[in-house]
Formats: C-alpha cells, structure tokens, sequence
C-alpha cells in the first residue's frame, strides 16, 4: 500500500513570496508526525497544501498514491482526511451539535439516519454525548474542540491534520481529546506549541523553519532548574 | 401554562397567519379585544420577565402615534393646543394601530421567542423559504456573536490604551479602522468556514433533514388558529 501523503518538491508562494520551499516527506499509514518550528514558518500552509486548499507552485502533492493537481482530485481526497482548524468557530457553523457532526456524513451520502447515529456514536467514543442538542454557540472552547473533532471522525478519515488541537482546551476535555486521539487508528499531522502533548502523541518529529523542513527527534531528559515561586501567605502573615 | 406545539413550522405558520389576520383590522373594539387575548395568553404561556421588557421598547415606539396621528389626521377636533387641533380620528388610528403591533409583537413572543434562531432554518427550509435565503438567515445567526465578540474585544483593546470616543476626527477614524478591521476578519472568516466546509466534502448542496409529518394535533393547532384568524376578521368588517 502507497503512503497516505506524500509530498514531493513542494514548493508554495504567496503574493510572490515563497511560503514552503522545497518540501519533501511522506506520512506512513500509522506514523505520528509532529511538525514543529516558529510562528509563521509556514506550518499551517503545509496542512493547508496538504488539504488542497493552497496549490503548490512546483511540486507534486500525492494523496493515496493518486496524485492530485485540480480541485477534483483533492475533493476525491478530502472525505478520507479530517483536517483539525486552528479556530473551532471556523469549522462550527450548524445550529447545534448533532447536526454538525453529521454534516460530514451527510456530504459523502449518508442517509439521514445513518449520519445522526454516527454522530452520536462519535460523540459516544469522546464522552460528551451529552452535548449532541446544545447550541453550539454557547459550548465552551474546550467543548467546540472536541465537538469539532467529532465532526472529522465522523466521516473515518485514514489521516488527520491537526493544527493547534490542545488550543483553548481545559485539562479536563485535553484529557479526553488526547484518550481519543491516541485511541485513533489511522495517520496524524500534528502541529502543535505544546510540547507535553507533542511527545506524548507522535513517533517522529520534523521542524518547520523559514519554510524548509528539518528531520528532527523527540527526546526526553530530566532538566535541573531552579525558577521564581509564588506562594499565598498563611492567613495573618 | 399553555403547552405550544414543538414543531418549528407549526409555530412559524401559526404565528404568521395570526399576525396576518391582526394587521387588518380596523376597528377599536376588536383590535382591543385581541389585545387582551393576546396579553392573557402571554401570561398564560409564561413568557419571561425580559420578553415583557422588550415589550415596553415597542411600547415607547407607540408614545410617538399618540403625538403626532392626531394632529396629521383630519378629522373633528377634541383638543387644541396653540395653532393644532388634535382630531378625534387621530386618536382612534393611533389606539388601532398601538393594539395591532402590540398584538402582533405579543403573539410573535409567545411563538418565536423562546426559540433560538438557529432552530429555524430547518423549518424556513420546509416551508420552501429560498434555500441561499436560509443559509443566509442561519449562518447570520451563528455568525453574529462571534463578530459581536470580535468587535467587543477590539472595543476593549481600544479603551485599555486610553481611547475615549468624543465627537472629533480622532474618534470617527478610529471608529472607521475598527469597523473596516471587522469588515475584514469576517470575510476572512468567511473564506475558512467555507475551506472547513470543502474539508468535509460539501459540494453546494447543504444535506438538510427529512422533516417529520406533522401530527394530527398540530394539523388541529393550526386549524384552530386559522378559524381565530377568519373570526377575528369578520368581526371586524362585519
């Protein structure tokens, strides 16, 4: 079986600028990859060209072993990548829970039934069926995320591109978010700041700098620090 | 307590063909008449404290009949005041038309007000309403507190640096860079809502639900309020 993405040469600009250079990777069909690297690297455009939502300006980006060039071949792709927007209230536009979740089934024509007993099995799998009548409007961030989430895995993608997935996110829904995603079966993009669930999610790291991808590791080690504390006073001090 | 029908499209209807019926009328009595109805049915129902409030902006609104209607309908004079006459006609009109909207207004609450906006637009989409016209209605709806809370931040960003809004050129450009910096964010917004959608395999067709058959006793609800509608109606013109 072909890679699920891989990326050959990809070179993406903007207003004349490149943005990606030169990117060349392949994901494997249960690899963890972390992307990592500063603010305005280019991170998101890499998902972005991944989702065809940016087209490369050289290059070729091939999804599934089929390579995709047209908006047609990346809609053919799209239903089988669940891609994890940086802002929840992108991604959320239906009036309540339920039917969010279901829109993505409902695209790839499922019936109505099908769809709606998806969602709650989805939402089910995430502990938080408790949600599927809410106004999405009034959930909280941490909730939208994983609701957001719901709505990608309800279609069964092979691969998901997270952008910021632990952004505005309580410990409480991070734990659940990351019970889910560590429970996922298929491929992972993640790009993430946050260091603790970059090591505890992927196998294997690339940075992202100045729009060129580095091979990278993730290690752990014991660091010895010392820092500034705050501590309440006793009552009457 | 009076128990509504669920069904969204009961209600829009329901409420439509009362608030039809309503803004005919012409006469005092029944417009009156149909004021108290409608009053003890709010009460009834149980509409909240805040929908009550709403009420008195529309009833301020209605202040303002009351002073000009009588001095621009001609009619036989009850009342002069320096060089205006104020016509008994005038105040007839301004008394009809305060009982219709206030009617109309109650009756809308009691159907439509407890219901969250974003309920509609599968009912507006039974109801054959055009389906961009729906999508535009719902997406609004979702849309709006977001924008709204987008313009309360920049708001507050603006005041934390000391920005004061007088009635000079500092203020109206300001005001002109927040309302052009909104513009912006929601048409970008507007672009990654639609990416979002893509990613999901939209592709221009929005899947909206099959919507249940009516039952037999909200068929009956909406019989009940067309018959109200015609009565209403010949009492008027009768």
């Amino acid at each position: 079986m072909s890679d699920p993405i891989s990326l050959s040469d990809v070179t993406v600009e903007r207003d004349g600028a490149a943005v990606l250079r030169d990117i060349s990777f392949a994901l494997g069909a249960s690899e963890r990859l972390a992307i990592v690297g500063p603010n305005g690297a280019g991170k998101t455009t890499l998902l972005r060209t991944i989702a065809g939502l940016e087209r490369a300006k050289a290059g070729r980006v091939t999804l599934f072993g089929k390579d995709c060039g047209s908006e047609a071949d990346f809609r053919m792709a799209r239903p089988r990548i669940g891609f994890l927007f940086q802002d929840s209230d992108d991604q959320l536009f239906c009036p309540t829970v339920a039917e969010d979740v279901a829109f993505g089934p409902l695209n790839t024509g499922c019936t109505s039934e099908e769809a709606f007993a998806r969602a709650s099995e989805v939402l089910g799998t995430l502990g938080i069926d408790h949600l599927g009548d809410r106004i999405i409007h009034k959930l909280s961030g941490g909730e939208k995320r994983l609701v957001c989430l719901a709505g990608l895995l309800a279609m069964r993608p092979d691969v998901l591109l997270l952008d910021e997935p632990t952004n505005g996110v309580d410990t409480e829904n991070g734990a659940r978010l990351r019970d889910r995603l560590r429970a996922f079966g298929g491929a992972m993009i993640l790009v993430s700041h946050d260091d603790g669930f970059v090591a505890d999610m992927a196998n294997r790291a690339l940075v992202l700098e100045g729009g060129r991808l580095r091979a990278a590791e993730i290690h752990e080690h014991p660091h010895m620090h010392s820092h500034a504390h705050v501590h309440t006073l006793p009552e009457g001090a | 307590m009076i128990a509504l029908p669920g069904d969204m499209r009961v209600r829009l209807v329901t409420a439509l063909i009362l608030v039809v019926a309503i803004s005919q009328l012409q006469t005092i009595p029944v417009a009156a008449t149909v004021l108290a109805a409608a009053v003890t049915v709010a009460v009834m129902s149980g509409i909240g404290g805040k929908a009550w409030l709403r009420m008195l902006h529309v009833e301020t609104f209605m202040i303002l009949l009351f002073v000009t209607l009588p001095f621009t309908v001609p009619g036989r004079a009850v009342l002069t005041i320096g060089p205006f006459d104020a016509s008994a006609e005038g105040f007839t009109r301004a008394a009809v038309i305060a009982c219709k909207v206030s009617a109309s207004v109650l009756t809308i609450v009691v159907f439509l007000g407890s219901v969250e906006a974003m309920r509609l637009g599968a009912a507006l989409h039974s109801l054959r309403v055009p389906e961009p016209i729906v999508r535009l209605f719902v997406l609004t709806v979702r849309y709006l507190s977001v924008i709204g809370g987008e313009a309360r931040r920049l708001q507050e960003a603006m005041r934390a640096r000391a920005f004061r809004p007088g009635s000079n050129r500092h203020t109206w450009r300001s005001y002109g860079n927040l309302v052009g910096m909104l513009l912006v964010r929601a048409l970008d917004r507007a672009q990654r809502v639609e990416e979002a959608m893509l990613c999901r395999g939209f592709s221009g067709r929005f899947p909206w639900q099959k919507p249940p058959r009516l039952s037999r006793s909200e068929m009956g609800f909406m019989a009940l309020a067309t018959t109200a509608a015609v009565l209403i109606t010949a009492a008027d013109r009768l």
